[in-house]
């Protein structure tokens, strides 16, 4: 195996010493090897105990700004009752001894609470029975407190080094015997601590996917086919060769469909710098046969998508009856939405290093889901996927880019034929160009309302690309986890309540990105209920309120719908309408909505949404000058995500989720023309800057004991509309596509 | 070709193409990886370094046109990762993923230097050309503010705890 020439951080950054799979033989405890030898006890796959004391807690989850890398081994060291200073984190590999390693979701606290949270408390256990058995004293009597196991009635002390080989020696707790520290004896629970990577970014030594290196490593850029599917007809790689540092050219296989993630193909030039791999690549001349996907043109694309939002289609909610409340309606009300294709466009392009050999292959890579990596690399090289060994970097940025591990599959092909390791790295261009997009939506909505304004029925259509067409090429059709995030989940007491979902085929990959589906159903949905509001002529908070209606939890089984929740049952996770309510209630106290008094261009604007199991409301204000610049002088977010592991990360994730909300609602768009992507780089693709940003952000937590919920998107979906809605309120314009800027405001 | 310049006060002599841009002879030949690519095209600011104290986009930068030039990058900003930004980056927990960081910090340590004292607009128009994605340009505004208090009042940093570090 190669040994990364990298800084280490002094974190123990991809470290060797667990993760290289030489101590840990499986799920199970080990509970006999310490005793023997100087190596930590390893009383499970996520805590090792060295004899001189040294904690080290496994990160099995993916570090991409969420804080998760230091938020999992923190509740550990909690549990554990570790004392912070002396614990190191240590990256995991992709294992599957791990549980799911995909960060993806806003689900890694949700879904590992628990099982951290046992990890340490069961080592603790083990440690204060050593200690218990060497005294000769009752276990009842010792406890676990900061590093050292003691026994008040004797003032006997020991630290955790010195009975890690006792402790080995213990049996494995189980379940039910397992105490876990109350909330009140927490000190890093609920406390700010500075994330683990902290000193080493500031100080530019945070080893990210980009810095990876080994020795002998060659470079790779990758020329690939400007149309989803096309196939490589010839090239010519003279020129290419004559570039200075060019060490020649290797040919990768296009896809086979479904694309799920593998690589798309294309013709690598190899080099001895970064520079003179891209220098190289401009020189190749290659054809393409393009294939049907040259015809795809996202303005026709548009229309088509508009036809078919607005005639019925299938229907994956039906309460009541529609059609027969807007024959008695006293108004009925439409409107149509719409919302582009969008790039992750992460800061740190698509970037991986492999170095086959052996039969073997090791990667090092920015990846949210080092499992599939194992996956796709094993697949495309035929190999088992145990052995691809996959090195998770800290990733600079994510957003669901770096779930699809297509790119390292090129880094992977390419060190086989050669058989030398190679980096390959993705330009600017490279990522906007041939990104897994967002999808595009359009939606038709349509409401009843009575004499006051009041909604009686509320019809709500969406057609778009699925994301299911990654994994079957014939998908026309949303699936459960697209429907589910704001299409058959609104949480209206309406009586009469229709959904549905027209087909759409794919032109290009369509991906994941920060929030999802929940992008486009919140704009349309929380848009759309502005519109009756000020239709009713009604205040815009308390008309949502009373649309939201009596507190409950929606029954959605009883009403027949299929709703898919993020996977988790209702009877843990309820569509609570009561913490909806508190979080309006909450955004609208703290942005003083009640007294703000609007002046000309300046003005408020609503929107909640529930997704990813959490409930978030967001006021912000804009400010339309008399050239029809928007800016946001403040946004304040309410949320109930449960209960909190880190506040200070969770304040940080809402306040870059209205950052990368404003983006969205403000300039982002992507577009094709005969198949190729528009787009190219960030002055044809900007995201929101610091002088375009909203210029505050509050973040207002609701304390809450409800079960851990997500974190990392849903602060993004309300974000869009009600900047809109504020827009609005301001100005009287109502904008029904995204990006704004393609609406002219005065 | 041998280029010679000056990289965080040590003299270094690279054989690479005049046309490669510095960005790529840090990273790729001198092995300073806190510089980072991220556009290629002066666009997002993630590449930002000093000339002779100057903010310039490496990415865009000829390494022929840094000859003879003193050159500081982000590992060279301070010896012991004290700069008043530093302190100021950690204090108010600004990074998220850290990528564009460097490149913030950079910048930021430039408008420091001619301006002790900036407004909210004045650093809104020196970082503007500095993106993150993750969206911590609040932190940052506020950090930079700190530092510039700090590096009035010259006053050696009573910060937080270091719990886990």
């Amino acid at each position: 195996m190669s040994v990364l020439v990298t800084r280490q951080s002094r974190r123990g950054f991809l470290g060797q010493m667990f993760s290289a799979g030489t101590l840990i033989l499986g799920a199970g405890p080990l509970a006999s090897s310490a005793a023997q030898s100087p190596q930590p006890w390893m009383p499970n796959v996520f805590v090792g105990i060295a004899p001189n004391g040294l904690v080290t807690i496994i990160a099995h989850r993916s570090e991409m700004g969420t804080g998760i890398r230091t938020a999992l081994p923190m509740l550990l060291a909690e549990e554990l009752e570790a004392d912070w200073k002396r614990v190191k984190v240590e990256q995991a590999l992709g294992n599957t001894k791990y549980g799911s390693q995909n960060t993806d979701g806003s689900c890694s606290i949700r879904d590992f609470v628990d099982v951290i949270k046992e990890s340490g408390a069961s080592a603790r256990l083990m440690l204060e029975r050593a200690a218990a058995a060497k005294w000769g004293v009752p276990a009842g009597e010792v406890e676990a407190r900061n590093h050292e196991v003691v026994h008040t009635k004797s003032g006997k002390k020991a630290g955790f080094g010195e009975l890690v080989a006792l402790a080995a020696k213990q049996p494995v707790p189980k379940k039910e015997e397992l105490k876990f520290k109350p909330a009140s004896a927490y000190r890093y629970v609920g406390k700010d601590v500075p994330i683990i990577d902290q000193d080493d970014i500031v100080a530019g030594k945070g080893t990210f996917g980009m810095d990876a290196r080994v020795p002998g490593m060659v470079y790779a850029s990758i020329e690939r086919s400007p149309v989803y599917g096309g196939v490589l007809k010839s090239f010519d790689d003279a020129a290419a060769k004559q570039v200075k540092g060019v060490e020649g050219t290797v040919v990768i296989e296009g896809f086979k469909p479904p694309h799920n993630f593998q690589a798309l193909g294309g013709v690598a030039v190899i080099a001895n710098s970064t520079w003179a791999a891209m220098q190289g690549r401009k020189k190749l001349k290659v054809e393409w046969d393009s294939g049907k996907n040259a015809t795809f043109d996202s303005a026709a694309f548009k229309k088509s998508l508009q036809t078919t939002a607005r005639a019925p289609q299938k229907v994956v909610r039906n309460v009541g009856n529609v059609d027969a409340a807007f024959s008695s309606a006293a108004k009925t009300i439409e409107a149509e939405y719409y919302v582009p294709m969008l790039s992750h466009a992460p800061m740190e392009p698509p970037v991986a290093v492999a170095d086959f050999k052996d039969g073997k292959v090791t990667c090092w890579c920015p990846t949210q889901n080092p499992q599939a990596v194992q996956e796709t690399v094993g697949a495309a090289l035929g190999i088992k996927k145990e052995d691809v060994i996959c090195h998770v970097t800290l990733l600079g940025g994510g957003f669901g880019r770096k779930s699809k591990p297509d790119y390292v599959a090129e880094a992977a092909l390419i060190s086989k034929k050669l058989g030398k390791p190679v980096k390959v790295v993705w330009s600017r261009e490279d990522d906007i160009r041939f990104d897994f997009y967002h999808t595009v939506a359009a939606m038709y909505m349509k409401a009843g309302v009575d004499q006051q304004g009041k909604p009686t029925a509320w019809l709500q259509r969406s057609v778009f690309p699925s994301i299911s067409s990654t994994f079957d090429a014939s998908s026309e059709y949303g699936f459960d986890v697209e429907l589910g995030m704001g299409l058959v989940d609104t949480p209206w007491a309406i009586p009469n309540q229709r959904a549905e979902n027209g087909p759409a085929k794919n032109h290009v990959r369509i991906g994941w990105m920060r929030a999802v589906a929940n992008i486009y159903h919140a704009f349309g949905v929380h848009s759309f209920i502005d519109e009756l509001a000020a239709s009713a002529g009604r205040d815009r908070v308390e008309y949502l309120l009373a649309t939201i209606g009596a507190d409950r939890k929606i029954d959605f089984e009883a009403e027949g719908t299929k709703f898919w929740n993020n996977g988790q049952p209702l009877d843990k996770f309820p569509f609570d309408t009561a913490r909806l309510r508190r979080v309006i209630q909450l955004a609208a106290e703290k942005s003083g909505w009640a007294n703000y008094k609007p002046t000309k261009g300046r003005a408020l604007g609503i929107a909640a949404h529930r997704s990813f199991l959490t409930y978030v409301a967001a006021v912000v204000e804009v400010e339309v000058d008399d050239k029809g610049v928007v800016r946001i002088p403040r946004v304040d977010l309410a949320i109930d995500a449960g209960q909190i592991i880190h506040p200070d990360r969770v304040k940080a994730q809402f306040e870059g989720a209205a950052v990368f909300g404003t983006s969205i609602a403000m300039m982002g768009e992507i577009t094709a023309a005969d198949g190729r992507i528009q787009q190219s780089n960030f002055h044809n693709y900007p995201v929101a800057r610091m002088n375009e940003s909203p210029m505050i952000t509050n973040v207002h937590i609701v304390p809450s004991n409800a079960a851990h919920s997500g974190v990392g998107e849903p602060g993004v979906p309300p974000i869009a509309p009600a900047i809109t809605n504020a827009i609005f309120a301001a100005t009287g314009k109502r904008i029904r596509e995204l990006p704004i800027k393609k609406t002219k405001l005065v | 070709m041998e280029i010679r310049l000056n990289v965080n006060g040590k003299a270094v002599a690279v054989d690479v193409p005049p046309n490669m841009p510095l960005l790529w002879v840090l990273r790729d030949e001198l092995d300073q990886c806190g510089t980072k690519f991220g556009c290629g095209a002066a666009q997002c600011g993630a590449c930002t370094v000093h000339q002779d104290g100057a903010p310039i986009r490496s990415c865009v930068t000829p390494i022929s046109s840094v000859a003879g030039k003193k050159v500081t990058t982000i590992e060279g900003l301070s010896p012991t990762g004290s700069h008043p930004l530093q302190l100021a980056w950690q204090e108010f927990d600004v990074p998220q993923c850290g990528y564009c960081q460097a490149g913030q910090i950079m910048t930021a340590a430039a408008l420091l230097a001619k301006n002790p004292n900036p407004s909210d607009a004045d650093i809104d128009s020196a970082l503007d050309g500095n993106l993150c994605r993750c969206g911590t340009y609040l932190r940052i505004r506020q950090a930079v503010h700190r530092a510039a208090e700090l590096m009035r009042t010259q006053s050696s940093n009573p910060l937080r705890t270091t719990a886990g570090k």
